[in-house]
Order: C-alpha cells, then structure tokens, then sequence
C-alpha cells in the first residue's frame, strides 16, 4: 500500500510540475509583450527577459499618437462605439427570439429552428460580397451600421441556440403560474425568464464583446477612413504606415488593445467557463 | 397587447372558440417572437446566400455590369489558376496541423487537470486565458514578432545554444507555426472536454477496475467513447474555422513564403477585395461552402461509428 502511495505522490508531484511548466509556456508570450512595452527597441531584439534593463514608457506617449492625424483615444472610442450596440443589439435581439423557440409552440418550428443551427455553419465568407454589395446600396459603408443592424436582427445564431438551451433548462411551471395570474407572455419574459438567464445573459454578453473586439475581418471590409477605424485596424496600420516598424510602441499599443477583453475576463471567469462548460459549444 | 393576452400557451390544454380574434392569437406569439431573426435570416443570411450562388456564375466587380459566364469561374479555378492549388492544399495541411494538435493536446491537459489536483482552476484561468485573445490582431502581431527571423524564440534558442531557426521565413516550418497559435489556444477546447470527464460516472471506472483493465484500456474504452459527442463537436467546429482563417495568414505572413501559408479565406479576400473579382471569389467561397458541408455530412455519417450517446443519440 505505501508504495502504491509513494508511486501516486511522485506522479503528483510530476503533473503539478508539468501544469506549471506549461502554465509558464502560455502566458510567457503575454509576459513578454508587457514588458516588451516598456523596453527600449534595441533590447527588444537582443534579450527574452521578462524585466527591462532600463524601464522606458516612452513607448506608450509616442504610440498612443496613432496616425498623427488620429490618436489611439479615438480608435479606442471606436470600438466601444462599434463594440458595445452590437453586444447589447445581439442579448435583446437573441432573448426574444430564443423565448420565442423555447417556450411557444407554433408550425414549421422544428424546420425554422434548424435553420437557426444550420446558419451556423453558414462560413461568413460565403455571404459576404453579397453583404458588402447590399450594405454599399444601403450606404451603410464606412459606418458601424453593418455591424450593430444584423445583430438587432439576431444574425448571430449561436447565441440563439446558447439561451434557446438554457430557456428550456427553466421549469416551465413558473411560467404557467404566471400565466394564471394573468401576466403576458412578455412579463413573463421581463419577469421570470429573464432574471432567471442572467448567468446565460452574462456569457453572451462576454463572448460577444470579446468576439466583436477583436474582429479584423469585417471591419477591414466595411470600414475605410482612418477616422472610424477599430483598435484591430489601427493596430494593423501601425505595420503598415513606417518602413521601419517601431516595435516597443506597437506592443505598448497592442498591450492597451488587450486590456479591456483581459479585465472582463478576470471579472466574470466564472461565467465565462460556465457559459461553455454548460451550454456545451464553441471555443 | 390584447392579442398577447389570449394567447395559447403550451402545456395548457384548454379548448376555445374558434372566433377571428383566437386564430390570430393562435398565430400570434410565438411568431412574433422570432420575428427579428425571420427577417434577419431572409436579409442577412439567405439573400446573400442565394446571391452569391448567382454571382457565382458571373464576372461580377464592383467595377462594371456583370454578365454571366457559365460554369468559367469554377473551370478557371480547378484548370487554369495554379495558385487556387497552391492556397487549396496550404488550407488542408494547415487544418490537418492545427486540429489534432489543438483536440488532442486539449483532452491530454483535461485528462491530467481531472486527476483530482489542486488549484484546478488557476491552471484552468491561466491555460483559457490565450483561447479570449488569440484572434486579436495584437496577437497575430506578437506572433508574427516573436517567431521572425531575428525574434525572441530565436533569441531563446541562441541562449540555449541552438542555432537560430526561421520559423516564418522557410516554406516547410510556417505553416506550422501557425499552427501553433492554433494549438496554443487550446483553453477552450479543453474546458469543454473537462466538463465532459467529469460527467462520467465513477462506476464505470469502478467496475473497469474490479475487472483488471489497465489505464490505456480504460481511456480507449471508457473515456474516450464517453468524451466522443463532445469531440465530435469540437471537430467540427474547429475545422471549420480552420478552414476560414484569415487573420493569421493576413497579418503574421501575408501568404508567404512562396505562398507556403497562402490559406483560403485570405485568397477569397484578395480576390473580392483587393482584385475586386468577386463573381470569381463567390464561386471560390462556394467551394469553400461545399468542402465544409461535405465534412460535416461525411463527420455525422460517421458519427454512429465512433460517437456514444448515452440517450441513443438525439443530436
């Protein structure tokens, strides 16, 4: 039996040493890139320390400047502008009609809500020239329109299939006893589902935002004048505008771009884990 | 409201009179609704759809009016353009890296964060953390830093007295380096197989054991049959992003080295946005659609094989 034991301690011990060892593996480049802020662009290239030589915050004055003409205060207003409609648009828009799938029986049900899973696998790229083209007739081009309008009109289906889940999780005796005191189905909706999804409500409002945030692709399409760009496009131009590029500024600049999705994450971790641990997809 | 009001409720089995008022009720809530995704199904994701198979067909730019062209898109693609092949065969072996690697590493973690340890959801916070900011452009810009020629893994490995290797610049190694971004982000995958190991039932290792399996019987003939509806999922998920990843290839290599990393979504958005080819790039992406669909058909067909579900299937 002791030897048994000292065989299960020793293999412990060795997994704890691993999970650590691993664990410095992950957020070493993390590490890196803070402190690669505060480097100077010559020690950027010549060391893999995680503390500076000489602490230098040069590169967070100078990088915050941006284009010259727009500083990255303006890229960061943009994207909570793009960023937070569209998450709120997506939670009001995917509520309803998730209550509408979970708790109402009506024809053609079955096939409507596996179009709402079948849109998604739908690969964005399939569809969006044909998007692009109809958002240019619109003239909603070079605006957050083509971001925040489809999200009012629950576009993003996962989110659908992710309450439509955790609705049905809810006893429907609740419900019914509402019903019986004669309250509508909308105050039922406000009433009871609502408060009861909250910890649901929470993990899409998490993903969305982290989701949106960090979203190059559609902006890089729908977006064109430096004025209106996103953190990922501003980002992405500070590789593009200097020949040489200034390295220790585009980390400094890219450390502030990841500090938003990083807080919301260590605040809400735990719905965040639940959120996919429960409703059981993505990642 | 009123019509809100007498609404039929399910679960309640209460006959009524069939007046004007009660038929439109009955049509009422539950349409209502789900009303906003109808309309946003129709305008965001069908007519794009349907229009994109048209223009699929076509030479349509932005540029000047479209005429149809046949079959000439698909025909160019698979005969004429070299490069479609180049990007096609990029986009499989990138799939083929970037998936195993990321399940399997994910379940091996999983497996070992489920043995009871300590402190599980530090190491759990500290291994998600890459799966929140992995799609950001910073990161795609970090990576792109720290594996150049010149960058901190190089500068690591000279420390440690091996000779400096370029990750991103030789042709047979960038793929696979951005592969490991994908691996890297393997948190989320693995939260989900830990929530899975933990819902099986400890009887069924318990009676494994009192009949003498060994533990590398016990994973192919417990854990893993267990695990599969969630892996499943997860391989389809994941292969389907695989095969639409644009940041990386766009930001860490721009399609290079001798377009060794020239990956799908970035020669689809080259081709509708940069050469404003776009009937050419539909019929492009509607290869892109039939290769998915034909995965995910050929995943579910399969699924009976190798899946196990408990309550008989009911996906």
């Amino acid at each position: 039996m002791r030897k048994g034991e000292v065989k299960k301690n020793t293999r412990l011990i060795l997994s704890y040493i691993f999970l650590c060892i691993l664990g410095i593996i992950m957020v070493y480049p993390l590490l890196w890139m803070f402190s690669a802020s505060f480097k100077t662009n010559n020690e950027i290239f010549s060391s893999f320390t995680l503390i500076p030589k000489k602490i230098v915050t040069g590169a967070y004055s100078q990088g915050w400047k941006g284009s010259g003409q727009y500083s990255f205060g303006r890229f960061f207003s943009n994207t909570f502008i793009m960023v937070l409609p569209t998450v709120f648009f997506t939670i009001i828009s995917s509520l309803l009609v998730a209550y509408g799938f979970a708790r109402f029986k009506f024809r053609y049900k079955k096939p409507l809500f596996a179009l709402v899973l079948a849109s998604l696998m739908l690969p964005t790229e399939v569809v969006i020239i044909p998007r692009y083209i109809l958002f240019n007739t619109l003239d909603w081009l070079d605006s957050y329109l083509p971001f925040i309008i489809p999200a009012a009109f629950a576009t993003h289906s996962f989110f659908i299939f992710m309450l439509v889940q955790y609705i049905r999780g809810i006893p429907k005796e609740l419900d019914e006893s509402a019903v019986i005191d004669g309250c509508s189905s909308f105050k039922i909706l406000t009433k009871i589902i609502i408060p009861l999804c909250k910890p649901a409500i929470v993990s899409v409002a998490i993903f969305q935002f982290v989701w949106r945030w960090n979203d190059f692709l559609n902006p890089l399409i729908y977006i064109s004048s430096v004025r209106k760009y996103p953190l990922s496009l501003a980002l992405r131009m500070t590789l593009d505008v200097t020949d040489t590029i200034i390295w220790n500024q585009v980390m400094a600049m890219s450390v502030l771009s990841l500090i938003p999705p990083v807080l919301l994450f260590f605040f809400t971790q735990k719905y965040f884990v639940e959120g996919i641990a429960t409703t059981g997809l993505k990642g | 409201m009123a019509t809100l009001k007498e609404e039929r409720y399910i679960g309640k089995n209460g006959t009524r009179l069939e007046t004007v008022r009660g038929r439109i009720s009955k049509l009422s809530p539950g349409y209502l609704y789900i009303l906003p995704w109808v309309i946003g199904f129709l305008l965001f994701q069908l007519y794009p759809f349907v229009t994109s198979f048209i223009y699929s067909f076509t030479d349509f730019s932005i540029l000047k009016p479209m005429s149809f062209v046949g079959l000439d898109n698909y025909k160019k693609m698979f005969t004429a353009d070299r490069l479609y092949w180049t990007s096609l065969k990029a986009t499989f072996k990138y799939v083929l890296i970037a998936v195993p690697g990321r399940l399997i590493f994910a379940l091996f973690i999983a497996m070992i964060l489920n043995m009871k340890l300590k402190c599980i959801n530090f190491f759990r916070t500290v291994y998600y953390l890459p799966s929140i900011l992995g799609g950001s452009v910073a990161i795609s810009i970090l990576w792109r830093f720290l594996f150049s020629r010149n960058g901190t893994v190089n500068v690591l490995l000279k420390a440690l007295g091996i000779p400096p290797v370029d990750w991103l610049g030789n042709p047979n190694l960038a793929l696979g380096t951005m592969g490991l971004l994908v691996i890297w982000q393997f948190g989320s995958s693995m939260v989900l197989f830990l929530a899975g190991l933990r819902n099986i039932p400890t009887e069924l290792y318990e009676a494994a054991r009192v009949d003498g399996a060994g533990s590398v019987k016990v994973f192919f003939k417990i854990t893993l049959p267990m695990l599969s509806p969630i892996i499943f999922f997860n391989l389809i998920m994941q292969t389907i992003n695989a095969f639409k990843e644009f940041n990386a290839p766009y930001l860490i290599t721009q399609g290079g080295p001798l377009n060794s990393t020239y990956l799908y979504g970035m020669m689809l958005y080259e081709n509708a946005f940069a050469f404003l080819k776009m009937g050419y790039a539909s019929a492009q992406s509607w290869v892109l659609f039939a290769i998915i669909m034909l995965f995910t058909a050929l995943a579910f067909k399969s699924s009976p094989y190798w899946t196990y579900y408990e309550d008989g299937g009911d996906f």
